[in-house]
């Protein structure tokens, strides 16, 4: 999918984490990159057990702990991006970049206990600052179009629609600067 | 039943061809497989062409393969319309990197203007 269209300008910068933060419930919520553990895993799959399934998103999270664990399995592989918004030992949240050719596809998800206390926008600040420290450039997304809430955070955080035309609207963000303008940076990236 | 599967080179609507033949032969439907212009896809519609007539000579059915040309989605619909179908099958979508399904336009347009049955086959 080369032709997604992104931002001519560049994001801004977006703290890295570990960040931690009070939600408007006064819980104490902390964004860490994940771990590899197998409890960070087995607490994903506790998360996504127990999620609303009207919360649901073209397809996503899966139904049932046998195909949590297997998407899963593909989106917390090695070469993909994952952060988890953390209440104590429970996960409020859990948003990841998936890699998709010169770019990653992004998708956040907050447990119906945690919403509408800003948790979202801590966790997805976190994992764009998680995805630029390690050199992402480009992110792009799709979300149902009557996802107003979701919608306007995506707006919030600089995500522009790049394909408005069918039942999900697609949008992207640019986090770094594109290949010919640091070419330093991506010959370093092309060494890894 | 008198069935229209609309194809265009996607993963899945060979996917959709496969079942659609397969439920076919069993169910003794009256299939007609639309070859349909799909700019999304990378394979030319006459290498589809055959993959459908391989299909359905394995089956052992008889079902017509019919080259349409034009807008795909008011093509599908208008020979549903005109020629009576009961039924039009379509691929269920593609899934991105993330697992998220993605409907193409083909099948929304279909989806919203046909008077007919629509099956997205998953």
């Amino acid at each position: 999918m080369s032709d997604r269209r992104y931002p001519d300008a560049v994001a801004d910068e977006f703290p890295p984490p570990p960040t931690a933060f009070t939600d408007r419930e006064d819980r104490e919520i902390e964004i860490r990159p994940y771990e590899g553990t197998e409890a960070d895993h087995e607490t994903l799959v506790e998360m996504y057990d127990t999620f609303d399934p009207a919360d649901r998103a073209q397809g996503i999270p899966p139904g049932g702990e046998k195909r949590i664990r297997e998407w899963l399995d593909a989106i917390l592989a090695d070469d993909c991006y994952n952060v988890i918004a953390w209440c104590g030992g429970d996960a409020a949240g859990h948003a990841t970049l998936v890699p998709d050719g010169d770019a990653y596809e992004l998708a956040i998800f907050v447990h119906q206990e945690y919403q509408r206390a800003g948790v979202g926008t801590h966790l997805i600040r976190g994992l764009l600052g998680h995805g630029q420290a390690n050199g992402v450039r480009k992110v792009w997304l799709t979300v149902e179009r009557w996802n107003r809430a979701a919608v306007s955070l995506y707006k919030k955080i600089g995500f522009e629609t790049s394909d408005a035309e069918s039942f999900e609207l697609e949008m992207g963000l640019r986090l770094r600067a594109d290949d010919g303008a640091t070419e330093e940076s991506a010959a370093a990236d092309g060494d890894e | 039943m008198k069935v229209l599967c609309g194809i265009g080179g996607s993963d899945d609507s060979f996917r959709a061809l496969d079942r659609t033949v397969e439920r076919a032969a069993v169910a003794n439907d009256d299939l007609t497989i639309a070859v349909v212009d799909n700019d999304d896809s990378s394979v030319a519609p006459d290498a589809v062409a055959d993959r459908a007539e391989a299909a359905v000579d394995d089956a052992g059915i008889d079902a017509e393969v019919r080259r349409v040309e034009g807008d795909p989605g008011s093509r599908l619909v208008e020979i549903a319309e005109t020629e009576a179908f009961e039924e039009i099958v379509l691929g269920g979508g593609h899934t991105s990197p993330m697992g998220k399904i993605t409907i193409g336009p083909i099948a929304e347009f279909v989806l919203l203007n046909a008077k007919t049955s629509v099956t997205l086959v998953r």
